[in-house]
């Protein structure tokens, strides 16, 4: 078997097999590169270069110019709003839907993480054992990740339905009384989190199981050998080995559940009372959800998100480039 | 022996996958259900007084909405690869001075948050005027992409063997010829991933049409079904509908390209 001799690297994708070194490693290897070169690189650079200082650094900039002023739809089309610093990220701070937001934000991602995670690794392990039809069962479970994220919300939405869902019907068919999924306080976050998790668990799956696919059988076959069980292998010998792909699964699901906002908002708008409210959903709110949008504390509480979502993203970076070095 | 085994396993596969699966099919069987079946409790399971009213629906409002997502997509693949494809080439290939903070940088772009971007993007258009235009819903889609395109470009074209640049440069082809005539041929599966997971995201895509395109006179199909949800309309029929009519692309990219789909996957949590 050609993984045999690899220790588990971050799982590799399809056709990438022999991976060169990368970009980074690139500047500081071989010749001295010539001046000529140098500028032909650059020429070929110097599209995405501009790409990225005019759609994603300077909408940044206005996102935080935004945030230190105090803007009105008025002074919005104008353009003359006063400079107020960080006036906006105060009120951000002491309404009294941030400490919920964040809270929601926190259990929405951690609740999704965990069972994204547990789901998927149970998954992958299974599918592991290649039996009839698993590559095509394997890739039927990508579905759910494809859909636009509007076409799961909704659905999940009328699934969830008091009256007529689905899911409804069947906890009566078995004695329940019928959950207000979306309408209770107590209720919509978990709704969304669930939809979320079944939108997440192909992602962790296919990860997971290319991880999986670079642990040499042979480490089994002895621990098999030693008269280890399933349940020991899996606790003594997957697990461990899988850590490191298992870290860069859960630290980038992070970076990405953060994010979410198109499920929540679609699904319960992050009502009722903003009870599936999150930090994204609260932002987009302030800033487009009202017929008197607040740019300023919007953009504020967005920029306090960028924030989170980039020292995790950081921890990840560290994180994968320790695992290529190692 | 062993096949016993197996039959007991893809058993337990298609159940786990039916499962999964559940919502998909009900989205569909909700499609055919007829408006006075639609709040029957318990529901009927399969569409056995199937109706294509929904449908009906979907073929008489919906076409200017998926017209214009096709746009978009094809508008975001087009830009994503020009941009993204010539950046990769040198990063993987020419070795420029800062490369590295480069691709650090990309990275990082992709862990912004779109509500974040689409508040910015909001700023700009509305001063320049760009707000709810196609092409500028093209520029805010493909910010979902670039990043994602260019690393993906970096790593299939740093397997391409030296030999081969180098067989070029002999025949005298400079950085331009050698990219166009080598490396991008050579790169036709990264170029079919990177186009594939462009569309996808553009056509999906729900936070940049609710707020630079809301007012717009050609809106994407995720704001035509927005719609239909925000009216307070009670056709679901026709809402699932036209949900199951914008799975399409989805369904038919993972028909005919699956190998393409799992290697994006895969790729997004690598990124190096």
């Amino acid at each position: 078997m050609k993984h045999a001799t690899q220790t588990p690297a971050p799982p590799t994708a399809a056709g990438r097999r022999e991976r060169a070194p990368g970009p980074q490693s690139g500047g500081d290897r071989g010749a001295p590169v010539r001046r000529s070169g140098q500028w032909a690189a650059w020429a070929f650079l110097a599209p995405v270069v501009v790409y990225l200082l005019a759609f994603y650094v300077y909408p940044l900039y206005r996102n935080v110019d935004l945030s230190l002023r105090n803007y009105t739809v008025r002074s919005f089309v104008q353009g003359d709003a006063p400079f107020t610093g960080l006036a906006n990220y105060g009120k951000a701070v002491r309404d009294a839907t941030f400490g919920p937001a964040l809270w929601h934000t926190v259990v929405f991602t951690v609740v999704s993480l965990a069972f994204q995670f547990t789901i998927g690794l149970a998954l992958a392990v299974f599918f592991t054992r290649n039996f009839r039809l698993s590559a095509t069962l394997r890739a039927l479970f990508l579905v759910p990740w494809l859909l636009p994220l509007i076409v799961s919300s909704s659905t999940w939405s009328w699934m969830l339905n008091s009256e007529s869902g689905v899911v409804n019907a069947v906890l009566a068919a078995v004695g329940i009384d019928p959950v207000n999924w979306l309408t209770s306080p107590d209720w919509s976050l978990w709704s969304v989190t669930i939809a979320n998790i079944w939108i997440g668990i192909p992602f962790n799956l296919v990860v997971l199981y290319s991880g999986l696919q670079a642990i040499p059988s042979h480490i089994y076959e002895a621990a098999a050998l030693d008269g280890a069980s399933a349940w020991q292998r899996f606790w003594r010998v997957t697990f461990p080995l899988l850590r490191p792909v298992s870290a860069i699964t859960l630290l980038l699901g992070l970076v990405y559940t953060l994010k979410v906002f198109d499920i929540i908002w679609i699904m319960t708008k992050g009502g009722p009372s903003d009870a599936s409210t999150t930090l994204a959903t609260w932002s987009y709110r302030l800033g487009f959800g009202n017929m008197l949008p607040s740019f300023g504390p919007g953009a504020a509480v967005g920029n306090l998100l960028i924030v989170i979502a980039l020292v995790f993203g950081l921890v990840y970076i560290r994180v994968q480039r320790r695992q290529g070095a190692a | 022996m062993t096949t016993r085994r197996t039959w007991w396993r893809t058993g337990l596969g298609v159940v786990f996958t039916a499962l999964m699966l559940f919502p998909v099919y009900w989205m569909i069987n909700v499609s055919f259900t007829r408006d006075q079946d639609m709040r029957k409790s318990p529901p009927y399971w399969f569409p056995v007084h199937g109706t294509l009213e929904g449908y009906r629906a979907v073929l008489e409002q919906q076409g200017p909405y998926l017209a214009t997502s096709l746009v978009v997509g094809l508008g975001t693949v087009a830009l994503t690869v020009v941009i993204a494809a010539p950046a990769a080439y040198s990063l993987a290939k020419l070795r420029p001075r800062g490369g590295g903070v480069l691709s650090f940088v990309l990275l990082i772009a992709q862990m912004i948050p779109g509500v974040i971007m689409a508040m910015g993007f909001y700023a700009i258009y509305l001063s320049t005027g760009v707000l709810n235009t196609v092409p500028g819903l093209i520029v805010a889609d493909s910010t979902l992409a670039v990043p994602f395109a260019v690393l993906i470009f970096t790593a299939f074209m740093s397997g391409i063997p030296e030999e081969l640049m180098q067989a070029a440069r002999v025949d005298g082809a400079g950085p331009l010829r050698t990219f166009w005539s080598v490396v991008l041929p050579v790169s036709r599966n990264s170029v079919i991933t990177v186009s594939l997971f462009a569309f996808l995201w553009a056509w999906s895509d729900f936070v940049f049409a609710s707020t630079l395109d809301q007012g717009g006179g050609r809106q994407p199909i995720t704001l035509g079904i927005y719609h239909y949800i925000g009216n307070n309309n009670q056709e679901w029929n026709a809402i699932m509908a036209t949900a199951v009519v914008a799975s399409i692309p989805a369904t038919v990219l993972l028909v005919i390209a699956q190998r393409y789909v799992a290697a994006g996957v895969t790729a997004g949590a690598v990124k190096d």
